[in-house]
Parts: structure tokens; sequence; C-alpha cells
């Protein structure tokens, strides 16, 4: 069997995907809690031009899906708030309004390559050293922040107007907390891939739901089942020779049927 | 806490508020003082839901001036003062994934807690308050695995942890059985009579509120009367509340 730690890659896209793995619940959980799990869709696609337009410049892709992300996020909850149009609508303004930009660029930059396949499938390959200091720095900063204000926001999703009341600055947490959204979601594009982005954000925290747990247990959960299905869809990606992103998905996939099926046959007590 | 039955704690003068064109109050003016209980009633659409929002600071008038202990509202900034139980049926997710305990936690968080977590003393307070509406026992249970009664008690101890001066409650027994209802209001009695608490309770059951409250408004875009429950109940302020054709019928339950 072959020692896949000798490949620096592999070691650069587990080190990514464990950082990524700890993150992506804790911002799916107030995703699916509060509806928005649309959103991760909508961001992911943004992020895709962004990655367009990192290519066509040939900037770190990376970064340029961490702006565009952040920007359109912002955007999005601005028009949200304000009420003028839907919510839904408003993601999907921005859903086809940046695969079509994204579709422009690529045809600009002269048709596809093989990078952007990467990104839209997720291929550890990709991350390059300067990306997992990136994705460090910043999933460093995104746990901290989810840790000290999740209790706000648990409170503003649980019952936003009781939570104004208490004097909690509402709105500054929803900008916030899109952002940090954001920042996930353009992350985790190199490890998952664009197109399964929102499952790993979503999944994981659905199969937690099930176990009917208090909050702090359901993340708890929420965590076990994103960390192991990430380090193992790595391993047999990389045994399989297969996209990372599919695996991953599939493995949490696969953990939510056997949660479903316990509860079914009531092995687990809920 | 002593109770000074003169000292204003929320004061409004001259308020109205559209939403658009639509107008929605018109000229209210009203005091409630430190220890009354007040009962808010008033048909579907009077306004009444908007003028607890008004009071909370969750809507702005669009004129006329609202006081919170003495300060304008816009400069108002100790919000732990005040409590607030909401219409449970709308405004809350059964599915959501918090215990009983986690609920009274939120009371204890406001502006001044946002870079810090709960100390000992605070844990203390949720436990007081818990055990205040009699709901200890349960305080590891899903919020959502409870009945609609059990969960409005724990609404009343998620505001009580916040230490509350005066509590607001939005139609709060809206899907509560007969039973969890009497001892709901035997429970806001207790907490108005011996803790002193400042109660203002919006309710459309007339019954309950001229039976509970120690002072009633009612309210149909203007204020109709504001003064003793038992007058309120008279004809005449009821007919110009709901129009002239209403019939009232009171129901006594044993």
């Amino acid at each position: 069997m072959l020692n896949i730690f000798h490949y620096s890659f592999i070691v650069r896209g587990l080190e990514a995907g464990i950082l990524i793995g700890a993150i992506a619940p804790m911002i799916g959980i107030f995703l699916v809690l509060r509806r928005y799990s649309l959103i991760a869709d909508t961001l992911s696609h943004v992020s895709l031009a962004g990655v367009a337009i990192g290519l066509l410049l040939k900037i770190n892709p990376l970064l340029t899906a961490l702006g565009a992300s952040a920007v359109s996020s912002l955007a999005i909850e601005r028009l949200r708030s304000s009420k003028k149009i839907y919510g839904e609508t408003a993601l999907s303004i921005f859903l086809s309004g940046s695969l079509a930009l994204a579709i422009v660029l690529i045809g600009l930059a002269h048709g596809f390559n093989v990078d952007l396949f990467s990104y839209l499938f997720g291929s550890i390959v990709t991350v390059k050293q300067a990306d997992v200091y990136l994705i460090f720095g910043l999933s460093i900063l995104i746990f901290i922040l989810m840790s000290v204000f999740s209790k706000e926001l648990v409170y503003i999703s649980f019952d936003e107007d009781a939570a104004k009341v208490s004097g909690i600055p509402v709105a500054l947490f929803n900008n916030l907390f899109i952002l940090l959204a954001a920042a996930t979601i353009a992350l985790s594009i190199p490890i998952i891939g664009i197109l399964l982005v929102s499952a790993l954000l979503v999944l994981p925290v659905v199969a937690a739901l099930q176990l009917k747990k208090s909050f702090k247990l359901t993340l708890l959960w929420a965590e076990v089942i994103s960390l192991f299905s990430i380090v193992t869809g790595i391993i047999s990606s990389f045994y399989l020779n297969v996209a990372s992103g599919g695996m991953i998905v599939l493995i949490m996939l696969f953990i939510l049927g056997v949660i479903f099926i316990c509860k079914r046959e009531k092995v687990y007590k809920i | 806490m002593s109770v000074n039955h003169l000292k204003n704690i929320i004061e409004i003068k001259n308020v109205s508020f559209s939403y658009g064109e639509v107008l929605v109050l018109k000229d209210i003016s009203l005091s409630i003082h430190q220890g009354d209980y007040l009962g808010i009633i008033g048909p579907n659409g009077s306004g009444k839901s908007t003028m607890l929002k008004l009071m909370l600071g969750l809507l702005k008038p669009t004129s006329g001036e609202i006081k919170l202990f003495g300060q304008n509202i816009a400069d108002f900034r100790d919000w732990n003062k005040l409590g607030y139980v909401p219409q449970k049926a709308i405004n809350f997710d059964s599915l959501f994934p918090v215990t009983v305990y986690e609920v009274v936690e939120m009371g204890r968080y406001n502006k001044k807690r946002i870079w810090r977590g709960l100390k000992k003393s605070d844990h203390e307070i949720i436990e007081k308050s818990l055990r205040q509406v009699e709901m200890w026992d349960l305080k590891d249970r899903l919020i959502g695995d409870l009945s609609s009664g059990q969960q409005q008690r724990v609404f009343i101890a998620r505001a009580l942890s916040s230490e509350p001066e005066v509590i607001f409650l939005d139609e709060p027994t809206v899907g509560v059985d007969m039973k969890a209802q009497e001892n709901f209001y035997a429970l806001l009695k207790k907490l108005n009579q011996e803790l002193g608490l400042t109660l203002i309770l919006i309710s459309h059951d007339l019954e309950v509120v001229s039976n509970e409250a120690t002072e009633v408004a009612c309210v149909n875009q203007n204020l109709v009367y504001h003064s003793d429950p038992k007058d309120c109940m008279k004809v005449n302020y009821l007919q110009q509340l709901y129009g002239a054709d209403a019939n009232f019928v009171i129901h006594h339950h044993q």
C-alpha cells in the first residue's frame, strides 16, 4: 500500500481539509436553522466568477474568489433586509448573474482548462502551499469569531425580535455572519469544489440535527461528522483516483442515511 | 424590590404610527407606572402589537415621543430592564435544537456581554429563573418537546433571567390549553404582586384582561379607554372599540 503521507499534496490537502471541516459546521448550523442553505450555493457560484477573474488576471484564484464572495454576500444581505425583493429572488439573481459572468470570462480566457475543472469538482492537487497559509489564517479567525459570537447568533436565529429587545446589534451580527459564511465558502472550494460546497456546509448539520440534542451537542456531532467525512474522503479519493469533493459528499450522505435508518429502526433512542 | 407606583416607567406622548400610507395608531398618549399590570386589548388589526413594538424600540413612531425609564427611547441603553415574551405560535421553530436551559441562557446575553461568556453568577440567575417558573426539572429537555404551556413558562424564565423591571407579553397564551393558561396567569400575578414586576400584557381575550390586569388600555387605532379594567367591560367602551354591532358574551370559567 502506498504511504500517502509521502505525497506533499495529500498532506496539504488534509491540512486544508481539516481546517475547513472544523469551521464548516459552525457556519452551516446557522445557515440551516435560518433557512439560508441556498445562500451557500449562490455564493459558491459567485466564487466561480471570482476564480475566473483570478485565472484571467493571473492572480491566486482563491483570493479573487474570497473577494467576490464577500462583496456579494453583503449585497445579498442588504437586498434581503431592504425587503425590496424576495430573499430567494436576490439569491437567484446573484447565482445566475455570477454564472453568466464566469462563462463570459472563461470564454475570454479561451475556454476551459484543467484548473477550472478542479475548482468545479474539488481536487486537493490544486491546493498550493500559499493557499494552506491563507486557509489556516482565515479559518482560525472564523473559528474564534464564531466561538465568541455563537451565543448571540443562536439568540438571533431563535428569536430575532427578543434579541433586538435585549440590545444585541442584530444587523451588525447578520452582516458579520454572512461575511464569515462567504469566506468559508470561498475557502472550501479547492477541497470540495464549487458545485458541492453547500453539501459540505449543510449535510453534517442536517445529520446531527436528527440526533435531537442541545445546540452545543448538535454542533459537536456536526463537527465529528464533518471532520470524519473530510479525512476519509480525501484519503479514499487518493486511492480511488477520483475528485475529493465527490467522495466527501458521498460519505456525508452515507452517514446521514445510516442515521435515518437507525432512527426508523429505533436503534438510536430519540 | 420596593415598588413606587407613582414612578413612570413608560411614557407615550402623542404617538402616531403608519405603515406607508396606512395609519395604524393615531395620537396615543399613555403612562405606565412601576408595578402596573396593564392589559392592552383591541380587535385584530387594532394596532396593539404595533404599540408593543414601539415601546420595545422594534419600530420607530412616525410622530410623537416615547420615554423608557425617563429617557428618550433613542438614547435608552438599559435594555436588560425590559423582558419580552413573544407570541409563541408565530415566532418559534419547534425543531430548533436548544434545551430549556439554553433558551433561558439567552436572557443573559446583551450588549455588555458580547465579548465574554457566562459566569457562575449568570448560571445562578438562570437557575433561579427556572425555579421561579417551576421548570428547573425539565432544564435538559429540548424546547420543542415541551407542551405549549411549558414552553411559555420557559419564555417567562428567559425574560426573568435578564433581571428585568418590566415584562412585555404579546398574546402569550395563544394555543395554550385552558388549565395551563390558568397556571400561567397565576404565575404572572405572583410576579406582579410578589416581585413587583411591571407587566404589559397584550391580549384579544377581554375576560382574561379584566380578571387579571389591574389596568387596561383599549386600543383601536386611537386609545379608546385607559383605566380600571372592570369599567372597560361596560358596553359603551366596547362598542367604541369593536363597533356598535358587536355583541359581547362574557364567559366565566370555573
